[in-house]
């Protein structure tokens, strides 16, 4: 077994014990929601008998390390529960809105690192020029204005305005069919079908809402590679590389470019955890049908059964991609490899 | 003359508006010579050398000067221009070789890069042309070192490639800008032996840039001396040091540690050194002493069964290279560390059985101090000078810290009205005397002073070494003294202990292990240190 692929399995070990800490954690913090969820369940006609018998059918009666015990099997069987407002399993309706939230948030990544990333290098290149200083007015702006209203500035001028965009009114205008279920990306399974008119339909839902959040992920992606750019550029490498009469492409793309992306990978994991999670408001807004919308509604009727389902869904996402970013940091830095 | 540097002007845009780094300064040097271009910090003698490149930081402009290159006038070059001349014609090898190689890019990968710019090679012979030109430079299995990284590599390995890198396109002058500062004084003679090499059987031109006399004097043909980014006196090595016309010139040759004389002689006026105290009982005593890291295989012994005395009011000089043990060493006499296995009794009670996390609150705290290496970053950045003196007098002792901390820096001469500066606005001297204060503080007994002078321009260090031998007469304090410099440690120290993976392998008066040292490798250590002839200035 090489080297590497020693390091990526003990990488992916040392994820267990983070993902039973996430189970715990879960379990404990849907127990500290404050209301009853029998009372809810039984509905406002209920008598103190059909609430207890709910009670007790819900298993709420038992000890709270019963009821982990309980779920924890559950849990193993992938069995999630069922939510208590839509009655439909958890599991099934995160499968279908998960991969919304993930089409939304990597169409919105890849669009800001594609304008982040040459914006911050330019900048760092060409410190102090005009490119710089439009470099900082987008990066404060992205920061600065919040999300829902960017989401809606933007529906203003490009769909009521404008009419170039479509109606803000989820994945898909019903005039189209949804492609076959494959990845759960409405643009990738289009395509994969062969379907291009569907594709591109599901394209022109995505522009807007992608572009709301990829403004706001701009901000770190663009001032992180700015300033590892600055870095690296005023390293002792670079200086060598420079005396060596190396061109000024191979300099500045390739060595420095090399190191600065470095911090740059690490940022885009922070922002793509946060981003997922923070995308309720513009799947509210666009009427996207993902995960943070469906959390928000269960969080506000205490539906724990789904509220555990999406904090776990969340969870081991985050860890999935702190896997992930390790060991591409593995791959890009020799340093991290050489573990005694 | 094959490089004429004339009336060349240097300076910075700063906040402050512009900054003139460098001045008027001219220097030639003939085909197959070796100049040095001999400094303190800020001299300019860098800013010189990344001129004539056109590599200057940014913010810095070349205002005047003509650099005439074998017929060429590199000043009127634009920078495009200039990318064919570096690495083909002039290249230059830089201090901290680590850091002058891409840290994720493969050192054969690196000296490829260079090949194929210059043209050099075409891709498919790129690979062994730079394993060729790794060859050039001596190194072992070049053919496995091809696939290392720059973090796999000792120092002196590094800078290896760094030549290799900056030779492999036969350039005709190469520039070494400090190539040995931070390199073990036996690794740095390794360096240097293989720069002049080379430089000589390939016919090139050389300038070798630093900050040490003793360097330059072995190593250079003639020697440019600057000072504030001025050219102060140029000659021959022998002419220079025998008969120095400018002040600066002997002051600094007066400051640099050499043979033959005493601590006095390195400040200007001369003065007597002051009187060596008494040496009393044992004061501290070492037993068997040994530190391992890691487990099983992997274990390395860093301090293998050591033992020493040192008498109260004695100067003891602990020598090693990097690596040897002494940092570790000093660390768990500190009690900032614990052993393996040993003894350490400060006036035969040990000193062991307190634990090192425990040892803070122990009452012997105040009996053994440090003064660091490096003294600015020892030093709180958010404290002034007159919180971090008096901040160990009120934890560990109960005197009055105001009057106190005055007169800790009456005794090491910082002047009161600096007490309230933070540390980035003192000098590095001025940092290295509040150091000295501070650990002065809690009235220590033993003193552990690790490379207190290293960081230091010679006049500094001169100055800082006359305070510790002042502060040891007038104070009685015993001094543990560790550092990798012999010269130094024999002016202030009374014995010396010469350090080797881990053992002490010589020990004994400082005169006689200088004069006539019986283990093979202090021989090594003193042949490697390039020392001014013994000079009475």
């Amino acid at each position: 077994m090489g080297q590497r692929t020693r390091l990526v399995l003990s990488r992916m070990l040392q994820a267990l014990p983070a993902l039973a800490g996430v189970v715990i954690v879960s379990f404990a913090l849907t127990r500290m929601l404050p209301g009853d969820p029998a009372v809810y369940f039984a509905g406002p006609a209920a008598t103190e008998q059909s609430i207890a018998q709910i009670r007790v059918a819900m298993g709420l009666d038992l000890s709270l390390p019963m009821q982990f015990l309980h779920y924890a099997r559950d849990l193993l069987m992938g069995d999630l529960g069922n939510s208590l407002s839509t009655g439909q399993p958890v599991l099934e309706e995160l499968a279908r809105r998960l991969p919304a939230s993930l089409e939304l948030t990597l169409t919105a990544l890849l669009l800001s690192c594609a304008i982040a990333l040459p914006l911050g290098v330019t900048a760092a290149v060409h410190q102090g020029s005009w490119i710089d200083h439009a470099c900082r007015a987008l990066v404060t702006a992205g920061v600065s204005l919040p999300t829902f209203f960017t989401g809606i500035a933007l529906i203003y001028v490009f769909y009521y305005l404008l009419g170039w965009a479509p109606a803000p009114l989820g994945r898909l205008d019903f005039v189209y069919l949804s492609p076959p279920d494959v990845t759960g990306f409405y643009v990738v399974d289009a395509l994969m079908a062969g379907d291009f008119e569907t594709a591109g339909g599901a394209m022109r839902q995505l522009i807007l809402p992608a572009s709301t959040l990829a403004l706001f992920t701009l901000a770190p992606i663009a001032r992180m590679a700015r300033a590892a750019m600055l870095e690296a550029l005023s390293s002792d490498y670079i200086r060598t590389a420079k005396a060596a009469g190396l061109s000024q492409r191979k300099i500045v793309y390739f060595y420095a470019f090399q190191n600065a992306m470095l911090p740059v990978i690490t940022t885009l994991g922070m922002v793509f955890s946060f981003t997922l999670g923070a995308n309720v408001l513009v799947e509210k807004v666009f009427s996207w049908p993902g995960i943070g919308s469906y959390a928000v509604e269960a969080l506000v009727v205490s539906d724990y059964a789904a509220v555990q389902g999406f904090v776990l869904a969340m969870a081991i996402l985050f860890v999935a991609l702190n896997l992930v970013i390790d060991i591409v940091y593995t791959l890009v830095d020799p340093r991290t490899r050489s573990t005694t | 003359m094959f490089l004429e540097v004339d009336h060349l002007a240097v300076s910075f845009a700063t906040r402050r508006g512009k900054v003139a780094a460098v001045r008027d300064v001219r220097f030639s040097l003939a085909k197959g010579e070796t100049l040095g271009i001999v400094g303190e910090s800020g001299s300019g003698k860098s800013v010189s050398a990344y001129a004539i490149m056109q590599i200057l930081d940014r913010g810095g402009q070349l205002e005047s000067g003509r650099i005439q290159f074998d017929g060429m006038e590199l000043n009127r070059y634009t920078n495009r221009e200039m990318r064919d001349i570096r690495g083909r014609e002039i290249s230059m090898v830089f201090q901290n070789p680590r850091a002058a190689l891409n840290p994720i890019r493969k050192v054969g990968h690196q000296i490829e890069d260079v090949l194929r710019r210059h043209a050099r090679t075409s891709a498919s012979g790129a690979k062994s042309a730079a394993i060729e030109a790794m060859r050039a430079v001596h190194i072992n299995q070049p053919e496995k070192r091809y696939h290392s990284y720059p973090f796999e590599l000792s120092g002196g390995m590094s800078q290896r490639i760094v030549i290799a890198l900056a030779l492999a396109c036969d350039p005709r002058l190469l520039i070494a800008d400090e190539p040995t500062t931070g390199l073990d004084v036996t690794t740095q003679k390794v360096v240097m032996d293989l720069i002049a090499e080379l430089t000589r059987s390939r016919g090139m031109s050389s300038i070798l840039i630093t900050h040490d006399l003793g360097l330059a004097a072995r190593y250079c043909d003639r020697i440019v001396v600057m000072k504030s980014g001025e050219v102060v006196e140029t000659g021959t090595p022998d002419g220079l040091f025998h008969a120095p016309a400018n002040a600066y010139t002997k002051r600094l040759i007066r400051a640099t540690p050499r043979g033959g004389i005493g601590i006095g002689d390195l400040v200007d006026p001369p003065r007597q050194a002051p009187q060596r105290p008494a040496i009393g009982a044992p004061l501290l005593q070492v037993r068997d002493l040994r530190k391992t890291f890691g487990k099983g295989v992997n274990t390395v012994t860093a301090v293998d069964a050591v033992s020493f005395d040192i008498h109260a009011g004695e100067s003891l000089g602990l020598v090693g290279e990097s690596g040897c043990g002494k940092s570790t060493t000093s660390s768990m006499i500190m009690r900032l560390a614990d052993p393996t296995s040993g003894e350490i009794l400060l006036d035969g009670r040990s000193l062991t059985d307190t634990p090192a996390s425990r040892f803070a609150r122990d009452p012997r705290r105040t009996s053994l101090q440090m003064v660091f290496q490096d003294a600015l970053a020892s030093l709180n950045p958010r404290f002034t000078a007159r919180q971090s003196i008096a901040d160990p007098i009120r934890r560990l002792t109960r005197e009055n810290a105001d009057g106190r901390t005055e007169e800790l820096a009456g005794q090491v001469g910082l002047p009161v009205e600096l007490l309230d500066r933070f540390p980035h606005q003192l000098s590095g001297g001025q940092n290295a005397r509040v150091g000295i204060a501070r650990a002065l503080a809690s009235r220590p007994r033993l003193l552990i002073l690790d490379e207190p002078t290293a960081a230091l321009d010679v006049s500094i260090q001169a100055i800082v070494l006359n305070l510790l031998a002042d502060l040891r007469a007038d104070l009685g304090i015993t001094y543990l003294f560790v550092s990798h410099d012999l010269h130094v440690v024999r002016l202030l120290c009374d014995r010396i202990l010469v350090m080797k993976k881990g053992r002490i392998v010589e020990e004994g008066d400082a005169q006689r292990v200088m004069s006539n040292p019986t283990h093979e490798y202090t021989r090594t250590l003193l042949d490697a240190v390039p020392s001014l002839p013994n000079l009475k200035i």
